[in-house]
């Protein structure tokens, strides 16, 4: 059996609310957000001695002098965009197995809507990208007019559309599933706004073949969840959800799409299989998937990287309803980055710790017991961990 | 070609290796790292062969020919100093050396690109000290 399996849990998970405007900063939000998650988990914030940071601002230093934390006996960053997040699971995992720390936070929050964030690189020009990719993209994109991740995940939704021919439902079966979901879920940004195929359809293209709502939504709020040992976990106030299996995986090479010999293996493909190993899980015990969706297409590169199908044929799976509650492996059950809230893929993680826990009401999916969340970000990176109760 | 003082979009850089590749291109010729060891062409340039794990290559000359791989059309503004090009596309290039780049076909519109159409390198001085390189359709032989 691995050594990590089943020895670290997800013990706690918070939030603020989710909107399109706020007087909050960034830390603000964070800090809210943060507040929750120790509620959630019966913990005080002199309990957190650990934080693995999925974003560069702000640092550990502020989140510590602010919570009032008087020894931080561990601290990390992951610096891999989307797949971020899940990738500080599997760090914050390790550290407490190992009596590293006892209680890991994991925080994102931005005002990606009012604020500098996504849609800042659309007014003003990117600002403070990772260096891992950010030469790459002034050097050799930037001066064509590349600079967005709409535009350069475009470049692999062009071929993947050409070379297995998806037609729209493929994609729009993705968007569609997210926004229904979303209608069963107070916190979702998008509830009470229902989409039909034809609002899909007539949406204005943004970067070719993404249409308006394949593109996930840009909002302000934060999220975090709390990782702590299991033998700890037991004795906190919610019933303990285990990572089972985590992994993270890149594409080769990581820091440039066009001169990947393999087009579509996305980190994820690499990534996968040794989660599931280590879980003792194969797909399809999954109970559900709460999958970075950044954008449709990609959804649907995820779903074969997990193994779900083949390469090129998840547009058919996700026909039928086989994604949606109810279908044979609901999708992202709280509307996700397309129809929840943009906070990186965090409240991906909180939505399987509470489906995992049987708090989700009406949405919730009867009798889960294992799910994965995946992770997926700057130019293709990816991450994944398998949850069970 | 862009009246070159007017020039109002992203230039690359001009440093480490991004300097000596957009270097050549301003002398009109496409030059791609090639391996001493292995023989490996690559692009975008890198202080070693990942093939191979040497540091040493020459910046071997493309016969700049290629077909197209992939693209991105934007369709809507994203960089304000590409706003009065849009619609646009950023079109993955294979060369036939083997090696890829991001660049713009500038005789085909976005809707009429498809995969393996043939394109040849020509070059855009863009201003007195960056010239793009950039491609054409190609008339097959
Ligand atoms: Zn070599």
């Amino acid at each position: 059996m691995h050594p990590l399996k089943d020895k670290a849990c997800v013990v706690g998970v918070g939030e603020t609310a989710y909107t399109r405007g706020t007087d909050r900063s960034q830390l603000n939000q964070i800090l809210h957000a943060t507040m929750a998650a120790l509620d959630d988990a019966g913990l005080k914030p002199h309990d957190i001695d650990g934080m693995v940071l999925p974003m560069p601002m702000p640092t550990v230093e502020h989140l510590a002098a602010n919570l009032g934390i008087p020894d931080l006996r561990y601290s990390a960053s992951s610096n891999i965009g989307g797949a971020a997040p899940v990738a500080a699971v599997q760090t914050a995992a390790m550290a407490v197995a190992l009596g590293i720390a006892n209680n890991v936070l994991i925080p994102v929050g931005w005002n990606a809507y009012s604020g500098a964030g996504v849609r800042g690189a659309g007014r003003s020009g990117p600002v403070g990208l990772p260096p891992s990719f950010g030469l790459t993209m002034s050097e050799y994109y930037m001066p064509y007019g590349l600079a967005v991740p709409a535009q350069w995940f475009a470049w692999l939704a062009t071929r993947y559309i050409q070379e297995f021919q998806v037609p729209i439902e493929g994609p729009a079966a993705v968007a569609l599933a997210a926004r229904k979901h979303a209608q069963l879920n107070d916190k979702a940004y998008m509830r009470g706004r229902p989409l039909t195929m034809e609002d899909y359809r007539n949406a204005r293209m943004i970067a070719q073949p993404f249409r308006l709502f394949d593109c996930c939504l840009e909002t302000d709020g934060a999220c975090a969840v709390i990782i702590s040992s299991a033998e700890r976990a037991k004795d906190l106030k919610q019933r303990p959800v285990y990572i089972a299996g985590t992994a993270e995986g890149h594409p080769l090479p990581a820091d440039d799409i066009p001169g990947r010999k393999d087009f579509f293996k996305i980190g994820l493909f690499y990534a996968a299989p040794k989660a599931f190993e280590m879980a003792e899980v194969g797909v399809r015990d999954l109970d559900f998937v709460q999958i970075y969706d950044c954008f449709t297409h990609i959804v649907l590169l995820e779903l074969e990287a997990l193994g779900v199908c083949k390469l090129g044929e998840a547009w058919q799976f996700v026909q039928n309803g086989r994604i949606e509650l109810g279908g044979e492996l609901p999708f992202n059950t709280h509307g996700g980055l397309l129809s929840e809230a943009h906070v990186a893929g965090v409240n991906h993680i909180a939505e399987a710790t509470r489906q995992l826990r049987g708090q989700c009401g009406e949405r919730q999916v009867k009798d889960a017991e294992v799910g994965v969340v995946t992770g997926f970000g700057d130019f293709g990176d990816g991450s994944l961990v398998v949850l069970r109760r | 070609m862009e009246a070159t003082s007017q020039y109002k979009r992203l230039l690359p850089p001009m440093r480490g290796l991004a300097r000596d590749f957009y270097g050549y291109c301003k002398q009109h010729e496409l030059r791609f790292q090639k391996c001493s060891s292995c023989g490996a062409w690559r692009h975008v340039p890198r202080e070693m062969c990942p093939d191979c794990g040497s540091f040493d290559y020459e910046w071997a000359k493309s016969a700049g020919k290629g077909k197209v791989f992939s693209w991105s059309t934007t369709s809507q503004p994203m960089l304000p100093q590409f706003a009065d090009a849009v619609p646009y596309a950023i079109v993955i290039v294979e060369l036939d050396e083997g090696v890829r780049m991001a660049t713009w076909v500038v005789d085909v519109p976005p809707d009429q690109l498809r995969i393996g159409l043939p394109v040849e390198v020509q070059f855009d001085d863009v201003t007195e000290e960056v010239t793009l390189p950039k491609f054409r359709l190609r008339k097959q032989a």
